[in-house]
């Protein structure tokens, strides 16, 4: 874990309530500072906004140069005060946190399967698999058309990307688990990030190997504090630390 | 001049008076690897049972201005986990003073886990928290009333040879007469505060944030009320006080301690900045320099 300082180098609107931020370090380095492991897929930041008592957790989207992206939607006054930030705000940023995906669990073709803002986390994996030399399908579930984020992207990087609606206004008409029985995709592990029931139902639904990343309301953000444990087959576990990923046989849903 | 930051507590020589509070530093080991953590005088290790425990459901944390509130539930792995294997892993890498902060919900609960301390060779001292808002039939319930107070003293004392610190509740009505009936039991010092119970409620939902509905409050909005208790409670008892509650810099510490407290807790801020406590200690000196402050220990209760 490291705290230092970022600047804000975009801050803008890409659908309705949802930003995407890009943070520069300060002081350029690699890495910010020599402690710090690099940043990883399935990771997040801890940003303090100022004028609010508790830090924001906000998981990584993409690292590039020691450059995070980070893509928010407003919830809350919290968000709505980092959404209110211009270009060149300097903010106080936590990063190294967390314990993200592992891309080693998948052999040959990995199944990444996210919804709304659950797309964005697994984008840095979708290129870490892609530079092992994976076979990647995306499959990107969102509310309506207006909400897809990031489907380009992931066409970019992906072998394949299906995206559904639940309005049906662009794709598979349904949710995520629609999308993935119509096409049928060959995959030997999968990554799943998006809201609680739909990683539920993913869990349930595939049979396959994977692993989920649990989102819960957190203290300190780095494992001391307690305040985000949830019950799984292998005791207590702190979502902040010992997740946010966790294997799919480890929940308790 | 170089500044001396040490001070004397019970018989223990702290490096200096800046200690992380129960429950926002883990067992010590979780911020190891990110930080010195030998530069802090002491560290209060998480709040420990007899038995293993999950504690309450989650949402456990609410923001709130100047503060939080959290409902974690003392989830700890127990006094034999914190005994055998906690406070031996600490000991090898963590030479400052190291406070083992028990609860319960029984005297029988204390008696037992408060000798299982006092044995265990890596503890240098006891707090015994009769103040946890969280828990139903026990923490708070003994710390409300000062014969319950002095009853869980009295227990616990018999069994320790280490300094025993009561962790008091500032939910009550008169704080000094509980410190002072603590004090005729035969506590060594005192620890105060603990949070203040607290309610949020999410008005879209309808519902409180917290799962547990209620929970303690602390952080910086917290410091006048905490500071006024220790300055009451240090100024009737001549036993050693910990203050604690919404510390959140160098000039907080130094404040606590004119007030009267020998020691200072860091609790909330802990969580907003895991660094709080080496910033506020590599801060302390340049601000005695400011203030003519050649040694901690001679502003210990001066106003």
């Amino acid at each position: 874990m490291n705290k230092s300082l970022y600047t804000i180098a975009e801050n803008v609107l890409i659908a309705p309530r949802t930003y995407r931020l890009v943070l520069v370090p300060l002081s350029f380095r690699a890495e910010p500072e020599g402690r710090s492991r690099e940043i990883c897929h399935g990771e997040f930041v801890d940003i303090a906004i100022p004028g609010f008592y508790l830090r924001r957790p906000l998981s990584i989207c993409d690292r590039e140069d020691g450059k995070l992206t980070v893509v928010y939607r407003v919830v809350g006054e919290g968000t709505k005060a980092l959404a209110e930030m211009t270009a060149g705000t300097e903010l106080d940023v936590l990063t190294g946190l967390g314990n993200g995906f592992d891309p080693e669990s998948c052999r040959e073709e990995a199944l990444l399967v996210g919804g709304g803002l659950g797309v964005p986390p697994l984008y840095l994996l979708a290129k870490e698999l892609k530079a092992r030399g994976k076979k990647v399908t995306a499959v990107l579930g969102f509310n309506k058309a207006e909400e897809i984020i990031l489907a380009d992207e992931f066409r970019a990087v992906c072998d394949e990307v299906l995206v559904s609606t639940v309005d049906g206004s662009v794709g598979v008409k349904g949710f995520v688990t629609d999308a993935i029985a119509a096409a049928n995709p060959t995959y030997d592990y999968f990554y799943t990030c998006g809201p609680m029931v739909m990683m539920k139902v993913v869990c349930q639904a595939l049979d396959g190997p994977g692993e989920a990343s649990l989102e819960e309301r957190m203290g300190c953000g780095a494992g001391f504090c307690y305040g985000c444990s949830i019950q799984t087959k292998n005791g207590p576990r702190r979502v902040c630390k010992d997740g946010p990923v966790f294997k799919k046989e480890e929940l308790l849903w | 001049m170089v500044k001396d930051l040490s001070v004397a507590l019970c018989g223990l020589t702290l490096k200096n008076p800046v200690i992380p509070a129960s429950g926002t530093f883990g067992f010590g080991l979780e911020l190891a690897d990110d930080m010195d953590i030998n530069v802090l005088g002491g560290i209060s290790l998480k709040g420990t049972t007899r038995e293993a425990r999950y504690g309450n459901p989650t949402p456990r944390i609410a923001e709130c201005p100047g503060g939080m509130i959290n409902s974690v539930g003392l989830q700890n792995p127990g006094i034999d986990v914190l005994v055998n294997e906690k406070v031996p892993s600490l000991r090898k890498v963590y030479d400052g003073c190291i406070i083992a902060n028990i609860s319960g919900f029984s005297l029988d609960e204390y008696r037992e886990c408060c000798a299982k301390a006092d044995a265990c060779e890596g503890i240098d001292l006891i707090e015994v928290n009769i103040s946890c808002p969280n828990v139903h039939n026990g923490g708070m319930a003994f710390g409300t009333s000062a014969e319950s107070a002095a009853e869980v003293t009295r227990t616990v004392k018999a069994v320790c040879r280490k300094p025993v610190f009561i962790k008091l509740s500032p939910n009550v009505t008169d704080i000094v007469s509980i410190a002072r009936a603590c004090e005729d039991a035969g506590a060594d010092g005192l620890t105060l505060v603990n949070t203040f119970l607290g309610m949020r409620i999410d008005i879209h939902r309808r519902k409180p944030v917290i799962a547990n509905k209620m929970g303690g409050f602390s952080g910086r909005a917290i410091f006048p009320i905490a500071l006024r208790m220790v300055y009451q409670v240090a100024h009737a008892c001549r036993i050693p006080v910990m203050g604690c509650g919404g510390v959140a810099s160098a000039a907080d510490v130094i404040e606590m301690m004119m007030a009267g407290a020998t020691a200072v807790q860091v609790g909330a801020e802990n969580l907003r900045n895991p660094f709080a406590c080496p910033e506020i200690i590599e801060e302390l000196p340049v601000l005695m320099d400011g203030l003519n402050i050649n040694t901690l220990q001679e502003i210990i209760g001066t106003v």
